[in-house]
Order: structure tokens, then sequence, then C-alpha cells
């Protein structure tokens, strides 16, 4: 009989399945070397600035990188991979597919979830596991630092993700990824992740501090820099109740945003949407 | 149901049985697979009521989708899957719908084996061939044992052979118990495939019958062509053995040259659909009824 916990145990049975499969395709194939391509240029990079000092402070440029490639590697794939999947997922059938089936679509976005975690975690313990050969300091070295780092992570992520599916929902065609990437670069740019806020206008670091992208950032450094670099920061604090308040409203919203977005998306899947699309690929080549 | 203002389904009235295989047959654009999608749940239609199994499509809930089984137009989704993989990740989400009477899901290598994909577990979805692939989606439409199973144009883009085939899987599965209805603009798929056919065009159901029933009505009218005295006769009636009796008996030049002809389906399909499209207030009776004879004489050939 169809009870709902035979029911949901079959959809986080399905759910893992699914996340396994799709994470042996691109980390047991030569897509990985996709995967890798980051977090080389940025080991390539910290290396390159290891003994440049920043702003006069105790770290190296290549140091301060450290936790900037880590951040922005979780905003990208958290948000853009998130969002560009789900535009060709759309395009080719996939998420119909998911709505064809008893509670696919809840399968579909456990599995999701899973393998991005995944995708996003693997660049980075690559990149961190560089840079301990790379540099001095900039790696967790205590219990306490790790826990640190994976709390600020799994929050990071949380606050993120939901927003790569709403953005990936939203949008159409996918070009207007395109525009997505800008608007997502441009506030990554404007959020001290690659330079410290402080050589900001006042103004600019308050809009920057709207965003979760400048506290995934500031979260990262408090559990990656050591102490005496706290004196980059805009308060010279890491404002540890602060990142986790605003990265925890960041959440709740995308939260209540995403299965929203979600359930629009999927109301409006259908076989001639999928036909559409498949048209327009035939006839403009994307 | 309407698009906007325009209005792309009228009149569609269908009931159909438990076990029968149902086509939808029309041209291009005629609200084929506007109709399947609401009998899907994927479309919520303007207007008018829908059932099947006893509960309204884009209303019904998880297990109803259970017992419905999906075969679209185009699918080229996971590519990167291998067929084996594909099929056991989608069985999961059968296992709890199982029940005394029905086994859920089919068992993959059973199901691999019925449509023909046994000796192909290890192929990439994106390397199956065209025929292959529809192979696939069939057995994905079936995995969970579906007491509906829809197909929308499953043969589209196909070689002869590979329509052949095709059709060759889709009678083996009449053993199921599954009520099938699939749309097709190819009269004689439909001929082939289904125990009744409905004829949709401008958005209507402008037949409804037993490919035989449906023949009979056509061929109603038969063509009687003969050559007499050097002149040649076209001659359509009712009724040809009349006809050819009194023909044949009545004094006068030989005849010769006789040939006597079935008017076929697909000339009766495709002057329906050509009435319905230009707008004519067409039925299958209409068209098909008229039972005046006439004789025409031709110039000779």
């Amino acid at each position: 009989m169809t009870d709902r916990i035979s029911s949901n145990r079959a959809v986080v049975r399905a759910g893992l399945r699914r996340a396994r499969v799709e994470l042996r395709q691109q980390l047991l194939s030569p897509l990985v070397i996709g995967a890798l391509v980051g977090p080389f240029i940025g080991l390539a990079v910290i290396w390159w600035l290891r003994d440049d000092p920043l702003m006069e402070s105790a770290i190296s440029v290549g140091a301060f990188f450290v936790p900037a490639f880590v951040a922005f590697g979780i905003v990208n794939q958290a948000v853009l991979g998130v969002a560009g999947e789900m535009i060709t997922e759309r395009d080719d059938g996939t998420l119909l597919r998911a709505k064809a089936v008893p509670r696919g679509m809840a399968g579909h976005l456990l599995g999701k979830l899973v393998l991005h975690t995944g995708t996003t975690l693997f660049p980075i313990l690559v990149l961190l596991l560089g840079a301990q050969l790379v540099i001095e300091g900039v790696t967790p070295d205590t219990a306490g630092d790790w826990a640190r780092l994976l709390a600020v992570g799994v929050l990071a992520m949380s606050a993120t993700l939901p927003f790569g599916a709403v953005l990936g929902s939203l949008f159409r065609s996918p070009l207007s990824i395109l525009w997505v990437m800008l608007v997502v670069y441009g506030i990554t740019a404007l959020s001290g992740i690659f330079y410290p806020l402080t050589a900001l206008p006042t103004w600019l670091q308050w809009v920057a501090q709207a965003f979760p992208v400048f506290w995934v950032g500031l979260g990262v450094r408090s559990a990656l820099l050591p102490a005496d670099a706290v004196t980059l920061e805009l308060t010279e604090s890491w404002r540890t109740l602060e990142t986790f308040a605003a990265l925890g409203i960041w959440t709740v919203l995308g939260l209540v945003l995403a299965p929203m977005a979600l359930r629009r998306m999927a109301r409006r899947q259908s076989g001639s949407a999928v036909a559409a699309a498949r048209e327009r690929f035939l006839s403009r080549g994307y | 149901m309407t698009y906007g203002t325009t209005e792309v389904l009228r009149g569609v009235d269908l009931e159909v049985a438990t076990g029968e295989i149902v086509a939808l047959l029309g041209p291009n654009g005629a609200g084929k697979t506007t109709t399947v999608e609401i009998l899907e749940g994927f479309r919520v239609p303007s207007g008018g009521e829908v059932r099947v199994l006893g509960e309204v499509p884009h209303q019904a809930g998880e297990a109803w989708r259970a017992r419905v089984g999906v075969v679209l137009q185009s699918w080229r989704d996971h590519p990167r899957w291998r067929v084996r993989e594909f099929l056991d990740y989608l069985s999961l989400y059968y296992a709890p719908y199982a029940t005394d009477e029905v086994e859920r899901p089919w068992p993959v290598d059973e199901l691999l084996e019925r449509v023909g994909l046994a000796g192909k577990e290890g192929r990439r979805l994106d390397r199956l061939s065209g025929g292959e692939r529809r192979r696939l989606d069939v057995a994905v439409g079936l995995v969970g044992r579906p007491e509906v199973l829809f197909l929308d144009e499953p043969t589209a883009g196909f070689d002869p052979r590979a329509r052949r085939d095709f059709h060759d899987l889709i009678r083996s599965l009449a053993d199921l118990e599954t009520t099938v209805l699939l749309t097709t603009h190819d009269l004689d798929e439909a001929e082939r495939l289904a125990d009744r056919i409905l004829v949709l065009a401008g958005g209507r159901i402008v037949a409804d019958g037993t490919p035989e029933e449906l023949r009979l009505q056509v061929s109603g009218t038969a063509e009687v062509r003969y050559t007499r005295d050097g002149r040649r006769f076209v001659h359509h009636t009712d009724d040809p053995t009349a006809h050819l009796t009194e023909l044949l008996t009545s004094p006068g030049p030989r005849v010769e040259d006789l040939e006597v002809r079935r008017g076929s389906l697909e000339d009766a399909y495709l002057a329906l659909v050509h009435r319905v499209e230009t707008g004519g207030e067409a039925d299958w009776h209409t068209l098909t009824g008229t039972s005046e004879t006439q004789a025409q004489e031709e110039e000779p050939a």
C-alpha cells in the first residue's frame, strides 16, 4: 500500500541514486578536467602572488586569494551552475520526465541538491589541499577551524543554491544565462571577495553588504585567514554573529522563493514546450 | 481549450474503455498534442470535463501519476545516462505503488527484453539510434506498469523499417491490459495499431470507429470503370453488384477494361480533413454517405 513513509523512502532512495550516478558522470570521466580548471588557475594565481604583501598587512595577496577563490567557487557553482543546468534540463525534457513520474520532481530536486553540494565542494577541496602546499597559514589546522569552515560552507550553499534555482526557473533561453552571469559577477566584484572592502567608498560598502556574496566571503575568510588579517575587515572584526544572521536570512528568503519559482516552472512544463525548445535548438543552434 | 483568444479544441467528446488501443488521427495542428497533454495532466483545459482513470488529470495526485505512462514526441534528456541505470533509477519511484494485483515496478531485465533492448543495457542514451531511443521511451512509459499509456506521435521521423519494428512492438503489448492512446498523422499507422480510430480535425472529433467500420462507411461507395463502344465510363455506386449485373446483362456493345474499386480510407480521410480545414461543416457521414448514383462520361483516353 502506498503510505507516506514508503513513498518518502522511495523518493530519498531515488534522489540519492540520481546524485550518485551524476556525480560519477562528472567526477569519474574526462569532464572532471572542467571541474579542475578553476582550482588550478586559482592555485597558479595564488602561487604567483604568494609574496606580494596586501596593503601593508600581515598577509600576502596570494593568501588573501585563497578564501577569495573558495567563496567565488561556492557562489559560481551554486548560482550559475545550478541556473545553467536548470535551463538545459528544462529544454531537453529532463524536468518534464521528472514530472511524468510519481513524486519525480521531489526526487529530482533532492538528487540535484546532493549533486551540487558535491560538485561545489570538490573543486574547493582540491584548491584547499593545493594551497596548503603553496602557501602557509591559510588552511584550517585545528578541528575548530575545520568546523567553522564546514558551518560557513553549508550556510553559504544554503543561502545561494535556492537563488540559482530561482534564476534558472525565471529565464527562458540559454542566452539569458549571460545576463544572470553579468549580474552575479557584478555583485561578486562589488563584494570585496578579491580585495578588501575597505578599498571601496562607504556607500558601495553598504550596497555590498546587502547581498549574500559579501557574507560568504567574510565567513570563509574568518575560517581560513590568520587572526591578524582581521585588520583588513570593515570594523576590524569577523562579525561572526552578523555573518550567520545575514546568511540565515538569505537562506530563509531563498527557501520561500525557490519552491514558488520551481512550482511555476514545473507547471509550465509540457511536451509542446520541450518540442518548441527543440525547434529553437535546431533552427538557431542554442 | 483556448490559447489566448484562439480556440484550438472544441467538441472533443471521447470515451475510451479499458484495454483499448485508440489512435487519435489528424493533420498537423489539429489539436492532437493539446488533447493528449490535457489527458496527461500537463495542461489545464480552459473548459469542459476531463476524467482519466476517474480523476481530473491536472488535479490528480501522485498515486494517479503512477498509473499513467507518458511517451512524448521529443525526448533528448539524460544524454549521459546508461540504459540500465536510467530504468533502474526511474523504477525506484514506482515501488511504493505496487498492489496485490499489479507488481510495480516492472522488473527492468524483463522490460528490456520486452521492448527489444536486451544487450543494450550499458549503452549511453545519446548513443542510441532513433529507433532504439524510442524503444527506451516506451520502456520508460511502461516501467510503472501503467493502466493507461499515452504515445504522442511515436514514429515521427522514422524510416519505414524502424516504423514497422515499432508497430510490432506496440502490437505485442496488446496482452498487457493497458489502455493505449496514441496520436499520429499517419492513417496507415492508425489502421495497423488501433482498435479504434478518432479523427481530429479543426479542433473537433469528426469521425470515430474501428478501422473496419470507417472503411465500410467509406467503401460503401465503389467506383466502376469500363469501356464500351470505344468510350470510357466512370460510375459511382453504393451497390456495385447490382450495377454490374445490370450492366453486363443489358444488350449492347461489349463491356471492356472493367475495373471495380472500393473507395480508399485514405482518400476519404484526406477529403474530410481538407473540407474541415477549408471551413466546411463536414463530418464523416455527410462526406461518405452520398448515395446518389451518378454516371459520368469521360473522353476516350
